[in-house]
């Protein structure tokens, strides 16, 4: 499959978000700028920011792919994606903008007081991020040489080229336009071939996929001693109580004018997503019909864009997969610059700045250390994804909300709703939240062979293991009373005080 | 003195009133997530349950996929917007109370 055109769309791609990222710089003067684009954004485009944010590699081409490998089964993936959004609205939404940090690592520390806190989830907001950005740098290999037959090294490159250009250039506010902009382009490149997809396949007479009859029935083995009610229900909680612990999730809700405005920005995602998932489905049952069976050693992650050659002759398809492959692209470079953002943000605050400013001081130094910082953030991970073995695209973006189930959610949540929540309990729940899911994954992916409950347990821990977090910090909290950060109350009138109370000495100015 | 220089110093009562807000928010937080639990167990209980509903189709298209692949996101957004109602009436009527008492 060789086509100019695919290569077209995804120079465009990247060629828009750079012009973008640079009207960003523009407009970039002050520090708080490259942060949260001094919390100007609408609700409206705040939520486009986010759906182009969060829509990934995983979501554009993964969520197909599982569909079309192993059926009906797999629509629970984009329920939990969607569903995270709901769990954060009524959980955190509010207080979190409320709050006034920037990122994860402040929130701990206004609400918590604690350097060591702060420091364990910077270290964990780093490890998220990274591990979220590698199936993005791969998604953009697998695309470039399906679509190009470059080398599988080019793809990756080229989005972390993109990426630190764009985030090193303007920071937060470019990345907002560029964000929302990216989630109408992602919409209509993957609406566009799926409409003429269907009707062909409407005119054809609805020609149904040759299928095995699990492929039609949610909660099917997968094998003999597979159990797929647990995996489901674990995989659902990760991704439901992974969205609020995701560093680029997170950061968006800095940039809403209030709590108010953070839950409306919210209802408006929800509505975005639940337009966006209608379409990964279609590619999956119109790719059974086309393909049966993919070719050998082909990753089934390819299928959105194999399909429209496969359906549509000559030029008509060449215009649908450079339009699939320009959308993809989209994906990529958007995910990658918010979850680079915001791994640059606390790289630059917990790394570089202490480190630069010994040396010279003032806000020129500042943004150079972020500079520094946005190239640290994108070079690692595409190193790793060239080291490692692809999982999956959906499969190693589930690691990374896995973890941050288990470690995030319970601090934000405790952190949010429980007075009583002491410095050292919730240390004790991020330690062993971070130990029970890294470490579980971590054996799931070394030692090969298990099977049984074990292997169920190990490959989808968040079922157990947030469970696990949130009782050791409650437990841990419960007897340590006295290390309760004295703030506590002052915090929590300053969490859950709608704005509109004039407070004089709790609220935080911004 | 309105309530709402209590709750800015706080003092005790301010720390009550505070602390109904909380209370009502996370009733209103966890009602909707108990929903979303039970919305969610409904389909594989009935496909369990009832078999027949494995193979019903809605307008040719089979009734997991439909519930699955669509009708899950407008109730999750009907809810949402329910949800963002509620609490805004809570935070109204909070408002209300401290600054006019």
């Amino acid at each position: 499959m060789s086509s100019s055109l695919s290569l077209v769309a995804v120079a465009l791609v990247c060629l828009t978000t750079l012009v973008v990222g640079g009207l960003g710089l523009r407009l970039s003067r002050r520090t708080s700028d490259f942060y949260v684009a001094g919390r100007t954004v609408s609700p409206r485009l705040n939520a486009s920011a986010i759906g182009g944010e969060y829509l990934s590699a995983a979501s554009f081409l993964g969520v197909a792919g599982l569909v079309y490998d192993r059926g009906v089964d797999m629509l629970w993936l984009p329920i939990g994606y969607t569903l995270g959004f709901l769990v954060l609205l009524v959980m955190v939404a509010a207080p979190m903008r409320r709050s006034g940090a920037y990122t994860l690592p402040d929130f701990a520390q206004v609400r918590l007081g604690s350097r060591a806190i702060r420091r364990v989830t910077a270290v964990l907001t780093v490890a998220i991020g990274w591990l979220y950005l590698i199936p993005q740098f791969q998604g953009a290999s697998l695309t470039l040489t399906l679509v190009s037959g470059a080398p599988p090294w080019v793809g990756g490159f080229v989005v972390m080229l993109v990426i630190t250009l764009a985030v090193g250039a303007g920071g937060m506010r470019s990345i907002t336009f560029v964000q929302a902009v990216q989630f109408w382009v992602k919409l209509t490149a993957l609406a566009v071939p799926a409409f003429v997809l269907l009707f062909l396949w409407l005119r054809a007479g609805q020609p149904q996929p040759v299928v095995p009859t699990e492929w039609h029935i949610p909660l099917t083995s997968l094998g003999p001693d597979d159990h797929p009610a647990y995996r489901t229900a674990s995989t659902v909680l990760a991704l439901c109580l992974g969205t609020m612990g995701l560093p680029h999730v997170l950061v968006r809700y800095y940039t809403n004018p209030d709590g108010v405005g953070a839950r409306r920005t919210t209802v408006t995602v929800l509505a975005l997503l639940g337009m966006f998932y209608l379409l990964p489905p279609v590619y999956a049952v119109i790719g059974r019909v086309a393909y049966p069976e993919l070719p050998e050693g082909t990753r089934s992650d390819s299928i959105v864009l194999r399909l429209p050659t496969a359906v549509v002759d000559g030029l008509g398809g060449e215009l649908l997969t450079a339009m699939l492959a320009g959308g993809a692209f989209a994906a990529f470079l958007s995910t990658a610059s918010g979850l680079a953002m915001s791994v640059t943000g606390v790289l630059d605050q917990e790394l570089l700045r202490p480190r630069l400013a010994r040396f010279t001081g003032g806000d020129g130094s500042a943004i150079r250390g972020f500079r520094y910082a946005a190239v640290l953030a994108a070079v690692m991970p595409y190193v790793i994804s060239r080291a490692s073995e692809p999982l999956g695209l959906a499969t190693t973006v589930g690691l990374a909300f896995a973890v941050a189930a288990a470690t995030f959610a319970p601090l934000i949540i405790l952190g949010v709703w429980w007075r009583r929540l002491s410095t050292t309990g919730a240390m004790a729940g991020l330690v062993v939240g971070g130990v029970a899911a890294v470490g579980s994954i971590g054996i799931t992916m070394a030692v090969g062979g298990l099977s049984g409950w074990p292997a169920a347990l190990l490959a989808n821990p968040a079922m157990w293991a947030a469970p696990l977090a949130l009782l050791t910090a409650v437990t841990v909290s419960l007897a340590t009373p006295s290390r309760i950060p004295a703030s506590t109350r002052r915090t929590m009138v300053r969490l859950h005080t709608p704005e509109r109370v004039a407070l004089a000495r709790s609220r935080i100015r911004d | 003195m309105p309530v709402s220089s209590d709750l800015d110093e706080q003092t005790e009562l301010g720390d009550v009133y505070l602390d109904r807000l909380m209370r009502e928010q996370l009733r209103l937080s966890l009602s909707v997530l108990a929903l979303t639990v039970l919305a969610l167990a409904t389909l594989p209980v009935l496909l369990t349950l009832v078999p027949a509903t494995r193979t019903v189709s809605v307008l040719g298209v089979g009734l997991p996929w439909v519930v699955l692949g669509a009708g899950v996101y407008p109730v999750a957004w009907v809810l949402a917007r329910w949800y963002t109602r509620q609490a805004e009436r809570i935070e109204g009527d909070f408002t209300e109370v401290v600054e006019h008492s």
